[in-house]
């Protein structure tokens, strides 16, 4: 399909369902189950008739609120056929958050799966799903009953807004990112020419798909190559990696937290294997040729199921040796650096040109800059292109701050290398300036404890949780069970240059609180960690 | 038919068994994730565990806004 072709989501999508029809589209699949195979056909009727539905009623934008599976994707499809905008909320936030932002939308119509809905009140009309048969919807519409006669299909401009995306920005005002057609068609085009999607290749999703990773390549992408959509209704790793033997998955999208699980287990089973299969593994390691490693290690690929082409990892940082891990085992991560703002994904570190230390180069058609670089290179990055967002939904001057002269300024500092690939250094506002006049930057100095045998950690400076105090760094640090991890922290410190190490450290014991996308939410986590008190700071 | 009483001490036999932690020093009222020292991946590992003794299917959505052993074990009873 040519996307270039396209003015709106809806036509693709609809020419795919013509193309693809007789297609294998979405499998929905939970623990060991297979519960449903739709073909393109069958999404194409599903989601005509909810159209129909919907149009009757008026709909002009919803918001869905599910946990990834086959409803999420028909209720896009049959309200983008009617012309209506989409709002995809967070299934993880809570309730409270939910209400605010759906009020902040003006969302006419919501789709919500029952157990949330339980917890929800709006005021517009909510269409609920897996509702057990007797329970009283307050007035709700069952998902299961809302069908009509196909509508026609309402054409949309690319400059219309296709979806207002809450930016997973921590606290403050709600932030409405509205995404255009163009940025959608533009953004899975450039995309889908660094990894294509083969008709029958299987996509495994287990990222709720409001998750802008999870919207490209586990809906947009997939679709309109014709391609098959795998929801998985668990998060548990033994079924995780189940799915990918049983359905030889081409592709999946994660977030760190994953990957990091996805590598301890499969550590510890390298770690089982006899002695010489140990050494061939580490000695393929070091030729450092993922197309060795991929003909050498046979087995590694089968347990990915054999038809892996990449995993998408994204929504935080990676850790370098987890990328540089996995790579040496002849499986492609492909790591980026996005921003909802920015329509995904700005920068991917592709197979073709990896580079272990950055999130890869910018897509083709997205242009990257670093404003007022310092000595060092390090600037602010800053983003312009087809995919950059068409402003905050009623918020002017936001929209005017963040979007300068066709430039969108992300708050990320970073530096771009000769070789065009974009490293990042940490949140503008997270960075401290030292007593030396040296800028230092809390996630920058979180990679030197990388892979250390604790369960999180994250470093602030201390005046960032006790006002007053000075600008000396402290590892906020969960640790794993059991397992001492002082010696190791100290020692690593140690080969740190002096304004970069930390001053002492503070055992916490809870989860630390986390964005949707996994990103510690470092505001909330100051804030608990600043009100247990500053006795708690260990020092060497 | 189980008690509800009967329902939290099993979890926490399970718990305390699944995660190596003296079972004495678990109660309904302490958070599952600190107690236990777990992240949320483990958590939905004990879910697994649950839910062959139990004989009951869990989703992992159940685990969302439960905090305690008392919570989790009301949505274990209400699923028996």
């Amino acid at each position: 399909m040519d996307l270039a072709r396209h003015e709106s989501l809806q036509s693709a999508l609809a020419e795919a369902f013509e193309t693809f029809a007789e297609r294998v589209c979405l499998i929905e699949a939970d623990r060991d189950r297979e519960r449903a195979r739709l073909t393109y056909a069958e999404v194409a009727e599903a989601s005509a008739a909810l159209a129909g539905w919907l149009a009757a009623r008026g709909t002009r934008r919803a918001a869905i609120l599910m946990t990834n599976q086959s409803k999420w994707h028909i209720a896009a499809c049959a309200l983008f056929r009617i012309g209506g905008q989409l709002v995809p909320l967070d299934p993880k936030l809570p309730a409270a958050e939910q209400a605010e932002l759906l009020r902040h939308s003006e969302a006419d119509t919501l789709f919500i799966e029952h157990h949330l809905w339980r917890a929800l009140a709006f005021g517009g009309q909510a269409i609920v799903s897996e509702a057990p048969p007797s329970t009283d919807l307050r007035g709700a519409a069952r998902y299961e009953e809302c069908r009509a006669a196909a509508p026609p299909l309402v054409p949309r401009r690319r400059s219309d807004v296709a979806c207002i995306v809450y930016s997973s920005g921590t606290g403050g005002r709600p932030k409405g990112c509205q995404l255009t057609h163009d940025n959608y068609l533009e953004q899975c085009a450039a995309l889908l020419r660094l990894y294509r999607f083969d008709p029958g290749d299987r996509y495994l999703s287990i990222l709720p798909t409001n998750h802008a990773i999870d919207f490209m390549v586990g809906f947009l992408g997939p679709y309109t190559c014709g391609a098959t959509v795998i929801h998985l209704r668990t998060l548990r790793p033994e079924f995780v990696r189940e799915a990918f033997t049983r359905y030889q998955i081409a592709y999946m999208a994660l977030v760190p937290l994953v990957l990091t699980n996805l590598e301890r287990g499969l550590r510890g089973r390298i770690a089982a294997l006899p002695g010489w299969k140990r050494r061939l593994v580490a000695l393929v390691g070091r030729l450092r040729s993922p197309r060795a490693a991929r003909l050498l290690l046979r087995e590694i690929q089968r347990g990915f199921g054999g038809r892996l082409k990449a995993l998408f990892v994204g929504g935080a940082f990676s850790e370098p040796s987890s990328l540089r891990f996995f790579r040496d085992l002849g499986i492609e991560v492909a790591n980026g650096y996005g921003l909802t703002e920015a329509g995904t994904v700005v920068t991917l570190n592709d197979g073709g040109h990896f580079r272990e230390d950055s999130v890869g180069r910018p897509l083709a058609g997205t242009e990257v800059r670093i404003a007022d670089p310092g000595p060092d290179g390090i600037g602010e990055v800053q983003v312009s292109g087809r995919t950059v967002m068409a402003g905050y939904l009623k918020d002017p001057d936001l929209t005017a701050e963040t979007i300068v002269g066709g430039w969108l300024r992300t708050g990320d500092q970073g530096r771009l290398e000769a070789s065009g690939h974009l490293r990042l250094f940490g949140r503008r506002k997270n960075m401290i300036v030292t007593a030396g006049g040296k800028n230092v930057y809390p996630e920058d100095i979180e990679n030197a404890f990388d892979g250390m045998e604790v369960a999180e950690f994250c470093v602030f400076a201390a005046h960032r949780l006790w006002p007053g105090r000075d600008e000396r760094l402290l590892l906020v640090v969960r640790p794993n069970r059991r397992v001492p991890f002082e010696e190791e922290l100290w020692r690593r410190n140690r080969t740190l240059p002096d304004y970069k190490r930390v001053a002492g450290h503070v055992v916490w014991e809870r989860d630390f609180p986390r964005t949707a996308s996994m990103k510690i939410k470092r505001d909330e986590l100051a804030a608990a960690v600043a009100a247990a008190g500053s006795d708690r700071v260990v020092t060497p | 038919m189980r008690t509800l009483g009967q329902t939290l001490s099993e979890l926490l036999d399970l718990a305390a068994a699944k995660f190596e932690v003296p079972r004495a020093g678990l109660g309904g009222a302490d958070d599952i994730f600190e107690k236990l020292g777990i992240d949320s991946l483990q958590a939905l590992d004990l879910l697994t565990r649950l839910e062959s003794h139990f004989r009951v299917e869990l989703p992992d959505y159940e685990l969302q806004g439960v905090s305690n052993f008392q919570a989790l074990a009301e949505r274990i009873h209400a699923r028996l």
